[in-house]
């Protein structure tokens, strides 16, 4: 069996390489924030500091794009739960030959790359008028997250069992009470989940952002264009402290799920 | 269709779920595209031309492409490196996917799991961004290969295609581990020690046990990575130069700064139709449908 420990002891040594490669490199960029040099690096070390914290803190334009990408994050939930709770009921309840069509159309969107959905929105809007900002950002970047929110409520309806709905009717609620009162309460884990995510993934999108922003520059957008031009590590601060808040929100948010998972009582 | 939703939810609901879902699938998805498309066929006019004698359909703007040797070694240069970039990511995934799923204690495999999770949840650009840092001119790798003589001047790696390759496996990594570490879960573990039992080695039982078994989940891991690193905008633009241009950097210019919206619109559908063929090719290679994907 020497030749599969061999091999075993193998597979632990790419791990360990493995998750080396996944946090270094973010793990330097988060270190040089705090080095006294005009060029983020870590490489020559020229004393630590915070100023470039209180750098970003000044920084008005990088104000301005937060508070458009709050925005537009909250106008793709508006948008993406609904429409992503609509086809998880939509492809769980109906059965038809035009399905496997609907079904398509409904993942296209995940296959798309996001620069061809933020091309398209900007074309198919200036018909109306309608010029790239805000308005569009939210459009272009709802046309594939509410794909994203329907996958993860339709994980969740596929665990629903029908028979409680029927149940409901047979007591007498009308199909509105059993879809308020058994069927949305069911969903409601899914729904919040979803939210999360489709939040996250609005505020870090870039390629579809990218072609329909205008100038209402989000602030993933701001980041690209600092990084390219006026790159000082006040870019870092703000990508330490995005990490920082992106690293708890993610805590939570698989503790959570992971409670949910488990059988609750024995 | 009507019928089936009114029939659970009762008219208002299922009226509700109807317009919603045909005001996305219309307005948002279809639309567009096909507006796109249009736009694709029609010469860039001024204002004043629309509508006249110049305005019609015509396959000028694919032409410009064809007759444009730089603008068509960057779509085959976009095309061949995704492929590079899939075939990359596959192959540093493949180990990791199976050591989750088979060999790791569930203990293990949860720690795993969350800390592949965390980078997944930062920024594309700032995950980009760091490997701008690690890999500058006088960064850190730099640095170190020098400190330990293995390199006697600093290697330019944000100079070609090199930084970008590393970055877009960085990157999309984490669709490739997912898909495959999905399907090969699913395997029964006696299957592999049943392989083992009647004697074949290890590579021999990824290769005829568990390989074809992960299948569905390779298809989908090859297909968001490429369709990822093909429609990339942020990592040529971080880690590349002028001189490793990316076929979507070369659609970006001609919407914002040559000006010319059709023209644009022609790159970007045969971005899309690179994407499509792509998608095709490997569902038809690994035999899988459309739900497979999805899961």
């Amino acid at each position: 069996m020497s030749a599969q420990r061999f091999f075993d002891w193998g597979l632990r040594l790419y791990i360990g390489l493995f998750f080396v490669y996944l946090f270094l490199p973010l793990a330097i960029m988060a270190v040089a924030t705090f080095n006294d040099s005009r060029f983020p690096t870590i490489t020559p070390w020229n004393g630590t500091t915070l100023k470039w914290f209180a750098e970003l803190w000044a920084d008005g334009r990088m104000w301005a794009a937060l508070g458009n990408s709050l925005l537009v994050a909250g106008g793709v939930l508006c948008l993406a739960v609904p429409i992503g709770v609509a086809s998880a009921l939509f492809l769980t309840t109906v059965e038809s030959r035009a399905k496997p069509f609907v079904y398509g159309l409904i993942l296209s969107p995940l296959l798309t790359p996001g620069v061809i959905i933020g091309i398209s929105t900007l074309i198919f809007w200036r018909e109306f008028g309608v010029s790239g900002g805000t308005f569009l950002t939210v459009l272009g970047q709802a046309t594939f997250i509410s794909a994203y929110v329907m996958l993860m409520v339709m994980a969740r309806l596929q665990r629903f069992d029908r028979t409680l709905e029927r149940a409901a009717l047979d007591l007498g609620a009308t199909p509105w009470q059993a879809f308020r009162r058994v069927l949305l309460p069911f969903l409601k884990p899914a729904i919040l989940s979803a939210a999360v995510i489709a939040f996250l993934q609005s505020f870090e999108n870039y390629n579809t952002s990218l072609f329909v922003v205008g100038y209402d520059t989000t602030l993933t957008v701001y980041i690209a264009s600092k990084v390219r031009t006026g790159l000082t590590p006040a870019v870092n601060a703000l990508g330490l402290v995005l990490i920082v808040i992106t690293i708890l929100i993610a805590v939570v948010y698989e503790l959570k799920r992971r409670r949910e998972l488990k059988p609750k009582g024995v | 269709m009507f019928r089936q939703l009114k029939a659970r939810f009762g008219a208002p609901v299922a009226m509700a779920i109807a317009g919603i879902l045909g005001i996305w699938l219309i307005l948002m998805v279809t639309l567009p595209q096909l507006q796109m498309i249009d736009y694709s066929l029609r010469p860039s006019l001024l204002p004043a031309e629309i509508g006249g004698p110049k305005d019609g359909w015509t396959l000028i703007n694919y032409v410009t492409l064809f007759n444009n040797d730089i603008h068509l070694s960057i779509f085959f240069k976009t095309l061949w490196s995704s492929v590079l970039v899939t075939s990359l990511t596959l192959l540093v995934s493949y180990p990791l996917a199976y050591y989750l799923a088979k060999t790791a204690t569930p203990g293990q495999a949860a720690l795993c799991l969350l800390l592949l999770i965390i980078p997944f949840w930062i920024n594309e650009i700032l995950r980009t961004f760091s490997w701008f840092i690690l890999l500058a001119f006088r960064g850190p790798l730099n640095e170190i290969l020098l400190t330990l003589g293995l390199i006697e001047r600093p290697i330019r790696f944000l100079n070609g295609d090199t930084g970008v390759l590393v970055g877009m496996v960085y990157a999309y990594i984490l669709f490739m581990v997912f898909p495959l570490y999905n399907a090969i879960e699913s395997l029964d573990g006696n299957q592999i020690r049943a392989a083992r039992d009647l004697g074949a080695g290890s590579l021999r039982t990824h290769w005829r046990i568990v390989i074809p078994h992960a299948k569905p989940g390779i298809a989908t891991g090859c297909i968001m990575t490429f369709m990822l690193a093909a429609g990339s905008y942020a990592v040529p633009a971080l880690l590349g130069s002028p001189g490793s241009r990316w076929f979507t950097q070369i659609i970006y210019n001609w919407f914002f700064e040559g000006g010319d919206w059709n023209q644009g619109a022609a790159y970007a559908f045969l971005l899309l139709i690179l994407c499509i063929g792509f998608m095709a090719l490997v569902m038809r290679l690994f035999k899988v449908g459309l739900a497979d994907i999805a899961k």
